[in-house]
């Protein structure tokens, strides 16, 4: 496949009370959002543990993105500060594997951002873009 | 009479002293097992010896040593043609090891460093070894390839049950034997073991002291200063992974103030070890920052199970 055809594959787990209400919204209000996102909703950031995105990673997306309530927002008071405190040492854990650190992002997003969920993930599709697709799986990697 | 085969793979020896450590068990239960092939600790059989024996004609077969060398391959498939029921015995074989670390590195990276690279390496022909190579012109002598990764043994052949540990501890391959003895195993592809957790049997456990977990406000290396007596070490800040690994060595480390490492592997029902030890450890963290104080993140959370990771080696 040619680089110029190649379209990026993206999981997004997107927490059920902001993340999720965000991209609601983002689509009520006709906020255009590139189609590689693929959106999967969960109850919660933090019930996001680090083997879903390294599953996601390994079974063919190019990016991954969690999306939680902004921190002191979450419905169960503290799944989003679990969720970043794994978050980050999964990322301190993918860089040491050799995965690109900017292939996952942990972003807070609620339920009122409907504007921001499609710039989000607008900018995130753009990113993957630069970086390429994922090598994992692929050329005997991993 | 139980057909026992003992092939040590790649690993060190270790697991093989714990099953000698079995002592006066092991004399119980030495009448009732006749020992067909275990190369070169115990019985003088060669590898040929055991590729002569008919398939399925080995009740029990253990290997130890994960798989990095064509020979290692060659022989532990040779085990699983000859063995009734195949045992993964200990970390290496069950998840890769400590020297399932190699695979953060190449064979290249890893062949620099051995023969060209360290300080006592006096190489000046830039000899690397190879599989074959002619001596006096007539003479063919071999090695085994060097394969570009460290696999566990369950990414080589099918095996029907797996025992961590490094080295397992001997009480608990005494009640393993026994079981096998007995037969009274769990379904194949299933852990020989008890099923609780490090922290389950460690006596620094606050649960088992009447208190509570807290969260961790420092994280501190083992070689800073020294825990109090009797209290968690996770709570004190030394990173500790009993809360994701098997504790059927009834938490032998933490006891004498070593944190847990995971060779026990995971518990029942995590599928890699290493991220659900990111989960617990990162959760336990009072604080955000703590995060980026934990040092080589991969190697303290992979020391055991880095082939047997989702992963399984560094990406390019």
């Amino acid at each position: 496949m040619k680089m110029s055809e190649w379209t990026p594959n993206i999981v997004v787990f997107a927490c059920n009370w902001c993340t999720y209400q965000g991209a609601d919204l983002a689509g009520s209000l006709r906020y255009e959002y590139p189609p590689s996102i693929n959106i999967i909703r969960v109850p919660c950031s933090g019930a996001i543990e680090p083997e879903y995105i390294v599953s996601a990673l390994k079974n063919g997306a190019d990016g991954v993105l969690v999306g939680g309530c902004h921190p002191g927002d979450c419905h169960y008071k503290e799944g989003n500060h679990k969720a970043v405190r794994r978050f980050n040492l999964l990322k301190r854990v993918l860089t040491g594997m050799g995965v690109e650190a900017a292939r996952v992002r942990l972003e807070w997003i609620s339920g009122s951002e409907g504007r921001r969920f499609a710039e989000v993930m607008t900018e995130f599709d753009r990113a993957i873009k630069e970086i390429g697709p994922n090598p994992i799986g692929r050329d005997g990697n991993a | 009479m139980l057909k026992l085969a003992y092939l040590l793979a790649g690993g060190c020896g270790g697991c093989d002293m714990a099953v000698v450590d079995l002592s006066e068990t092991l004399v119980d239960v030495l009448p009732q097992l006749e020992v067909v092939f275990w190369a070169p600790t115990v019985a003088d059989v060669k590898y040929k010896d055991l590729e002569a024996m008919p398939d399925q004609s080995v009740d029990v077969g253990l290997v130890s040593g994960m798989v990095r060398l064509s020979e290692q391959e060659h022989m532990t498939r040779v085990m699983r043609q000859k063995c009734k029921v195949l045992v993964a015995y200990g970390a290496c074989a069950a998840l890769g090891g400590i020297p399932g670390m190699a695979n953060l590195h190449t064979k290249e990276e890893i062949f620099q460093t051995a023969y060209f690279d360290t300080f006592s390496t006096d190489n000046p022909d830039g000899v690397t070894p190879q599989t074959k190579c002619l001596v006096d012109g007539k003479y063919e002598l071999t090695l085994p390839e060097f394969y570009g990764r460290v696999r566990p043994l369950h990414q080589v052949v099918d095996v029907d049950y797996f025992i961590g540990g490094c080295p397992p501890h001997h009480s608990f391959v005494g009640q393993a034997i026994v079981a096998i003895l007995e037969g009274k195993l769990p379904p194949p592809g299933s852990w020989i073991t008890g099923g609780k957790a490090v922290c389950d049997v460690c006596s620094r456990n606050p649960g088992q002291q009447g208190g509570e977990r807290e969260l961790i406000t420092s994280v501190k290396r083992t070689v800073d200063g020294a825990p109090e007596e009797g209290k968690c070490l996770l709570q004190e800040g030394y990173i500790c992974l009993g809360a994701v690994t098997q504790g059927d060595c009834g938490a032998l480390c933490p006891k004498v103030n070593i944190p847990c490492r995971g060779c026990g592997g995971p518990i029942p029902g995590v599928k890699d070890f290493g991220l659900r030890a990111v989960s617990a450890i990162a959760s336990s963290l009072a604080d955000e920052e703590l995060v980026d104080q934990i040092p080589s993140p991969v190697k303290l959370f992979y020391r055991y199970a880095l082939p047997a990771s989702m992963l399984g080696k560094k990406v390019k």
